[in-house]
């Protein structure tokens, strides 16, 4: 709206209201059967299928259930949920406001991050107008007994309360700890109650989904990844910033459209995701291949990745919760390797042990963080061994 | 702690959860605002905040010390954060870290001996196409250069109140 350089994005396209109206205008399970035909996955990174979690949230029998949105974006290099908050706040409403009347909620949350806090104003404004407008509250959008109204609680500071069941956490008070699951949170989620959690973007798709009609959105992308995307795009690029593409689009055709075509490797999905070489370029981001919540970063020429490496795991080391060993420890033990690795004291021996302990930390670790947290490091020792033993020095 | 400013102190945590709500799910809102208030949530406030919504002491101990932006110790009354994440440190973070520590005379972890500044490192602000990025309380900064540092500081010396973003700005525009 205000900004120029999203003029051509499809959120500006979608006519204000148009979705929330057309919802409203159906049954509920009419509204899930169309996010359902669109084939919409998470648009947080996991990729779970949206209709499935409002068909399961929707199918819960209790009289108190929640919309959450989480909007705790934290993961590094990622910031296309702050440009929708600012941009299209009103999109993201609506689109919490027809998952509400979907699985027949009455309560939605916006679970911001602390770091977001100077946008908290603005979104509280917003939702007041909205009230005035009588799109929340009693008879919400003129629905004859829908009731719905969003607040906003802030986060402090916990990269692990983007995880759906640390959120959740962190909402009833306690620390950001995630559960275990099942039970899930369309089941068990805040206070006890079914709890439908999506990202930012995930809600602002479904409004204009709504708005255009599922066939719409499956008729782009690819066949298991469909619709559009926003990409938040940094590092040695000449025009970083927000970008919608395809899902389904390869590495390649994005780095020509962004500027950083002499690129040696990109972060893909930020520091749990994966670090992919220029010579696997021609691989698609999609669920499918190479899944991601839109971060990118692009590294030229020059990078050392093994800094990179390090940056991730100080990061997983601090934002690590604790509760459960392999990533508590799996962490430091990576980073210290990492140090290792720099100073040309990590033996083949130890490297290849480390990437044991990496592969172990995928599947005990409890929740995605751990499971996630070696991803980078993993595929930098993979994709980048000569760059690395170059500085070992060590016989394996 | 005298016993006047306890009793100050109790009578203005028992206002605090009336307003927030006597329930488990108030805790972090409730914290939020007495850091932000108080700049660090002492033991006598953790105990008062616990009875107010009889839980255990150390259930509030424990979300305190989980989250980055709840703090027992004293923070200063503008609380830096620069980003540490990849995307702002290939834009330069090193020279704006080491130019904060020199105008500030402290090291990354530390407050000025005139509790104003407390300087400290943060994980991804979101601002990864502008960085260097920067919080100062609850004020974000992009393309943070060293030579800004010392106009961004200098507000901040002039700006008085409690909680003093919004001054700040406007000091700046």
């Amino acid at each position: 709206m205000t900004d120029s350089r999203y003029s051509q994005f499809t959120f500006n396209t979608v006519e204000v209201g148009a979705g929330l109206t057309k919802a409203l205008g159906l049954k509920r399970s009419d509204v899930i059967g169309e996010i359902s035909a669109s084939g919409m996955k998470g648009r947080g990174g996991a990729g779970f299928p949206t209709g499935v979690k409002w068909n399961l949230a929707a199918a819960a029998r209790d009289e108190e259930k929640y919309v959450v949105c989480n909007a705790d974006e934290g993961e590094p290099g990622t910031f296309k949920d702050r440009v929708i908050l600012s941009e299209w706040p009103y999109l993201l409403f609506e689109g919490m406001t027809i998952a509400g009347y979907a699985i027949g909620a009455s309560k939605g949350i916006v679970y911001l991050r602390g770091e977001y806090t100077y946008l908290r104003k603005m979104l509280e404004d917003v939702l007041q107008k909205r009230r005035e407008n009588g799109l929340l509250g009693t008879n919400a959008g003129g629905k004859e007994g829908f009731t719905f109204d969003i607040h906003i609680h802030m986060g402090s500071g916990a990269y692990i309360c983007g995880e759906e069941t640390a959120l959740i956490e962190s909402l009833e008070g306690q620390r950001g700890e995630p559960r275990n699951r099942p039970p899930f949170p369309v089941d068990t989620g805040f206070m006890g109650h079914p709890t439908a959690v999506n990202n930012v973007e995930t809600f602002a798709w479904a409004a204009c989904i709504l708005a255009k009609g599922g066939a719409w959105f499956k008729g782009i992308g690819t066949e298991k990844s469909t619709g559009l995307k926003l990409f938040s795009i940094s590092g040695d690029v000449e025009n970083p910033g927000v970008y919608e593409f395809p899902m389904g689009i390869t590495i390649k055709e994005l780095l020509k459209k962004v500027g950083g075509s002499d690129a040696k490797a990109v972060q893909i999905g930020g520091a749990s995701g994966r670090c992919v070489p220029a010579s696997q370029f021609d691989r698609a981001i999609a669920y499918e291949d190479i899944a991601t919540g839109g971060s990118v970063i692009v590294f030229g020429p020059d990078r050392d990745m093994l800094e990179v490496a390090e940056n991730f795991l100080e990061f997983f080391v601090e934002e690590s919760c604790g509760q459960c060993t392999p990533c508590r420890l799996g962490n430091v033990k990576l980073l210290e390797g990492v140090r290792m690795l720099k100073d040309g004291d990590c033996s083949m021996k130890y490297l290849k042990e480390l990437c044991k302990l990496g592969e172990t930390m995928q599947t005990a670790s409890k929740c995605g963080l751990g499971q996630s947290s070696p991803n980078a490091f993993l595929s930098i020792v993979e994709n980048f061994k000569s760059e690395i033993i170059g500085r070992t020095g060590v016989y394996a | 702690m005298l016993v006047t400013e306890r009793d100050k102190l109790t009578g203005e945590l028992k206002k605090l959860v009336e307003e927030c709500g006597g329930d488990r799910s108030a805790l972090i809102p409730i914290l939020q605002e007495v850091q932000k208030r108080y700049h660090h949530i002492s033991d006598f406030a953790m105990q008062i905040i616990a009875d107010l919504l009889n839980i255990h002491p150390v259930e509030v101990y424990g979300v305190v010390t989980f989250y980055q932006f709840l703090s027992e110790d004293y923070h200063g009354k503008f609380v830096i954060r620069l980003c540490q994440t990849v995307s702002c440190l290939m834009q330069g973070t090193d020279k704006v870290a080491h130019q904060l520590e020199t105008e500030l005379g402290i090291e990354f972890g530390e407050t000025t001996p005139d509790s104003r500044f407390t300087l400290e490192w943060a994980n991804c602000l979101g601002m990864c196409d502008q960085g260097p990025a920067m919080l100062v309380n609850d004020q974000i900064f992009t393309r943070v250069t060293p030579e800004k540092v010392h106009d961004i500081l200098e507000a901040c010396r002039k700006a008085f109140g409690p909680h003093t973003a919004q001054m700040m700005q406007e000091e700046l525009v």
